[in-house]
C-alpha cells in the first residue's frame, strides 16, 4: 500500500496542510521545530490511533482548536480509500472509512499500516519493559485486529480490579486477613480470560517475529559486503546471535523460567492452550491475594511481562554497545516490517506497510546508515524526515519536501511540479483524493521499476 | 438565560450548543407550552419514585408491572436501569417480572455489590416463588462482571440462571459486524434443528 495524500486540520502546528505523496521515497527536510515529525506523527495516528511521541492526545490538537482532523488517502491494490480520524481529546475519537462513519474509531486500525522508525526506538532495547510490551501489542493488533478490543478490555478490567484491591486495602488492616474480598473472584476470571488471550497471542507473535528480527539484525549489523545474510550462513545462522525470549510474570510465579521463542521445539512445547493459561492465572491471583491487597495492584498477567532481547547469549539491555543497541532496535522494526509484508492479513498490496523513518539517520553511524538505506530502498513507499539534506543517505533518491514553520514547499528537486500544494492550496487541492489516486496508481509502476 | 443554558447543558446528551438552541427555542415558545414543560418537570420529581419490590420507576409503592397479576412471578429478569425495562417491554415478548439493580459493579466508580439492589434481590429469591433468573445486564465488561457475580451468588439456590445471548443484530449484514461481536456469535451458535 501507499499513501497518495495526507491532509491535516488543526493538528499540532498545522492549521491546514495538504501533502500529496507518491510511491517511492519522499524526504521531508527542514530545520528542527518546523513540523516534519508532526506530519509523520499524523500519518502514524491514522494507522494506529496513537502517537509515537505522547500518550495523551491533547498536545496533538493545535492550541485554540477543539479537535484535529487527519485524513489519508490510502491506495491498496490500485484503489484509493479515504481514512479519516477526528481527534477529540478527552472524548471518543471519530473515524470514517470512505464515506462511512465507523461505529468505533478502533475499527480504522489496520486500514493503513505503517512501520515507524524513530529516535525513541533505542528505548526498545535500553528502556523499560513497557516499551517492548507496546511494540509487541501494536504489531499484534495489525496482524489480528480483533486483539485491539481484547487489549482495551484487558486494560479496563485491570483498572477495575486494581481499584477493588486498593479499596480493600484501604478499608482496614483487620479486613485484610479476614476472608475473601466481595466480588474479587469475578474480576479474577474476567481478567484471566482476557489475559490468557493476550498472552497466547503475544507468544505466538514473538515466535513468528523472532526469525525475521534475527535476519534483520544480521543484515544491519554484519559486515557481509553487498548481500544480506550471506556472511551469517557461514557462522551457523543469524538466530544464534539474536534471540527473543518471553519473561512472563505467570511463568515466574509458577517457578518456570523464561521462554525461549527462537527455537522451533520451545515454541511448540510452550504453547499452552488459552483455557489452561486462564486457569493458571486465576490460581496465581488466588495465591497472591494477600500481597495484591497490600500493594493495591494486580501482580500477575501480561501487563507485567517483558520480552527479553539477547545478543550472543547476553541480555542486550546492559550488555550491548550503543551501536549494537541501535542495530537491535532497527532489527526489531525491520523484522516487524518483514513479518507484516510476508504474513500479515490481506492481499499482498494490503500487507505492504508504509515505512516511516523519523530522524533516524542522524542517530546512526555511516555504516548502519547506509545498510538501513539499502534495506528500505526497495519498499513501496518510504517517508523520511531529516533536518539537513546531508542526513538523507544517497541510496534514497526521491522527492524532497521542504518544511518550514508549518508550511510545505514541494518539491524542490526532482518530482513533477504540478503536485505542489501548500496550506489552503489552489483549486485542484480540493479534489485531491481522486486526483491523487490517479497519480498514485499511475506512479505505482514507475516507482517500483 | 445563562442559568438556563447551564442547567440544560448538564443533561445527558446535551452539549453547550444544543443547550443554547433549546434555551432560545423556549424563549420563543408560548408561555403555556413552557408552563406545561415546567409542570411536567416538577411533577416527575414529586410523583415518581422507585418500586419497593423491583426498583423500577413507579407512581405507587409498587410499579405497574409488579401489581399486574397476569405477569409470571416465577421468572425475573435482572437489568441495570429502569430504561432497560422500557426497552425489554417494547419487545412484548417477556411476561415475567423485573429486578432493577440501579447500575453495574464498577470498582473504579466505587460501585460494589452493596451499592446495588442485590440484597433486595436475595430477599425476593428467598421467598421461593422465583424459579428462573434472566441476567440482562449490559454486554460490556462491567455488565458481564455483574452477571457473573450474581450467577455465583445465586447458584446454591438451585435456580435456573440464564444470560441474554450476544451476537449478530437481526436484519443487519454479517460483514458489518465487528470482530468481537462476530466472535461472540460464533461462541453462542446454536444447533439448527430442521
Amino acid at each position: 500500500m501507499h499513501v497518495a495524500h495526507l491532509s491535516l486540520a488543526d493538528f499540532r502546528n498545522y492549521e491546514r496542510a495538504e501533502l500529496p505523496l507518491e510511491p517511492g521515497v519522499t524526504a521531508l527536510v527542514g530545520p528542527n521545530g518546523q513540523g516534519k515529525t508532526n506530519l509523520v506523527e499524523a500519518l502514524g495516528y491514522v494507522a494506529s490511533l496513537s502517537s509515537h511521541r505522547v500518550a495523551n492526545d491533547a498536545p496533538l490538537v493545535r492550541a485554540g482548536a477543539e479537535r484535529a482532523v487527519v485524513r489519508a488517502s490510502v491506495v491498496r491494490d490500485g484503489r484509493p480509500l479515504l481514512a479519516e480520524v477526528e481527534i477529540n481529546p478527552g472524548r471518543a475519537n471519530r473515524a470514517r472509512l470512505g464515506r462511512a462513519a465507523l461505529p468505533r474509531a478502533r475499527e480504522l486500525v489496520g486500514t493503513l499500516r505503517t512501520v515507524l522508525f524513530a529516535p525513541e526506538d533505542l528505548a526498545l532495547v535500553k528502556g523499560d519493559p513497557e516499551g517492548r510490551r507496546r511494540f509487541a501489542d501494536d504489531l499484534l493488533v495489525l496482524l489480528a485486529p480483533r486483539l485491539a478490543g481484547v487489549r482495551a478490555e484487558y486494560d479496563r478490567a485491570l483498572k477495575q480490579r486494581n481499584a477493588l484491591l486498593r479499596s480493600a486495602g484501604a478499608t482496614s488492616a483487620a479486613r485484610r486477613g479476614a476472608g475473601p474480598l466481595p466480588g474479587i473472584e469475578v474480576w479474577d476470571h474476567q481478567l484471566a480470560a482476557l489475559g490468557a488471550d493476550l498472552l497466547s497471542a503475544r507468544r505466538y507473535l514473538l515466535a513468528r517475529l523472532a526469525p525475521y528480527v534475527a535476519r534483520a539484525y544480521d543484515a544491519v549489523a554484519e559486515t557481509a559486503p553487498g548481500g544480506t545474510g550471506a556472511g551469517a550462513a557461514a557462522e551457523g545462522g543469524p538466530a544464534d546471535v539474536v534471540r527473543l525470549a518471553y519473561r512472563g510474570s505467570l511463568a515466574e510465579h509458577r517457578g518456570e523460567g523464561e521462554e525461549d521463542l527462537s527455537s522451533e521445539a520451545a515454541r511448540e512445547a510452550g504453547a499452552a492452550p488459552r483455557d489452561v493459561l486462564a486457569a493458571q492465572l486465576v490460581e496465581a491471583m488466588e495465591q497472591l491475594r494477600r500481597r495484591e491487597v497490600e500493594r493495591g495492584l494486580t501482580l500477575v498477567g501480561p501487563h507485567r511481562d517483558d520480552v527479553l532481547l539477547s545478543l550472543r547469549g547476553l541480555p542486550a539491555r546492559g550488555y550491548a554497545s550503543h551501536g549494537e543497541s541501535w542495530s537491535y532496535a532497527l532489527a526489531l522494526r525491520l523484522g516487524a516490517y518483514e513479518l507484516l509484508r510476508s504474513e500479515g492479513p490481506g492481499t499482498p498490496s494490503e500487507r505492504e506497510p508504509v515505512l516511516v523513518l523519523d530522524d533516524v539517520f542522524a542517530e546512526l553511524d555511516a555504516r548502519r546508515r547506509s545498510r538501513l538505506a539499502e534495506l528500505v530502498a526497495g519498499a513501496e513507499q518510504v517517508l523520511l524526515t531529516a533536518a539537513v539534506p546531508e542526513d538523507v543517505p544517497p541510496q534514497l533518491t526521491g522527492r524532497r519536501v521542504h518544511v518550514r514553520a508549518g508550511a510545505l514547499q514541494l518539491p524542490l528537486d526532482g518530482g513533477p511540479a504540478e503536485d505542489a500544494v501548500a496550506g489552503g492550496g489552489p483549486a485542484d487541492g480540493a479534489s485531491v483524493p481522486e486526483g491523487a489516486a490517479d497519480q498514485g496508481s499511475a506512479g505505482d509502476g514507475d516507482g517500483r521499476g | 438565560m445563562q442559568d438556563l443554558v447551564e442547567e440544560l447543558g448538564r443533561l445527558p446528551g446535551v452539549g453547550p450548543k444544543s443547550a443554547q438552541r433549546i434555551a432560545f427555542h423556549l424563549l420563543a415558545s408560548d408561555a403555556e407550552d413552557v408552563q406545561r414543560l415546567a409542570t411536567a418537570l416538577t411533577e416527575v420529581k414529586r410523583r415518581v419514585r422507585f418500586c419497593e419490590v423491583c426498583g423500577n420507576v413507579a407512581e405507587a409503592e409498587r410499579c405497574r408491572i409488579c401489581r399486574d397479576d397476569r405477569r409470571d412471578g416465577t421468572v425475573v429478569c435482572v437489568v441495570e436501569e429502569p430504561k432497560d425495562v422500557v426497552a425489554i417491554e417494547r419487545t412484548r415478548e417477556f411476561r415475567g417480572r423485573y429486578h432493577v439493580l440501579g447500575g453495574a459493579i464498577s470498582p473504579i466508580e466505587g460501585v460494589g455489590p452493596d451499592d446495588l439492589r442485590v440484597r433486595e434481590l436475595m430477599t425476593r429469591l428467598a421467598s421461593g416463588e422465583i424459579t428462573e433468573l434472566i441476567l440482562a445486564t449490559d454486554p460490556n465488561l462491567e455488565g458481564e462482571a455483574t452477571a457473573t457475580y450474581l450467577a455465583r451468588l445465586c447458584k446454591p439456590m438451585g435456580l435456573r440462571i440464564t444470560r441474554l445471548a450476544s451476537g449478530l443484530p437481526v436484519g443487519g449484514d454479517l460483514e458489518y459486524a465487528d470482530e468481537v461481536t462476530l466472535g461472540r456469535a460464533f461462541e453462542g451458535r446454536r444447533l439448527l434443528d430442521v
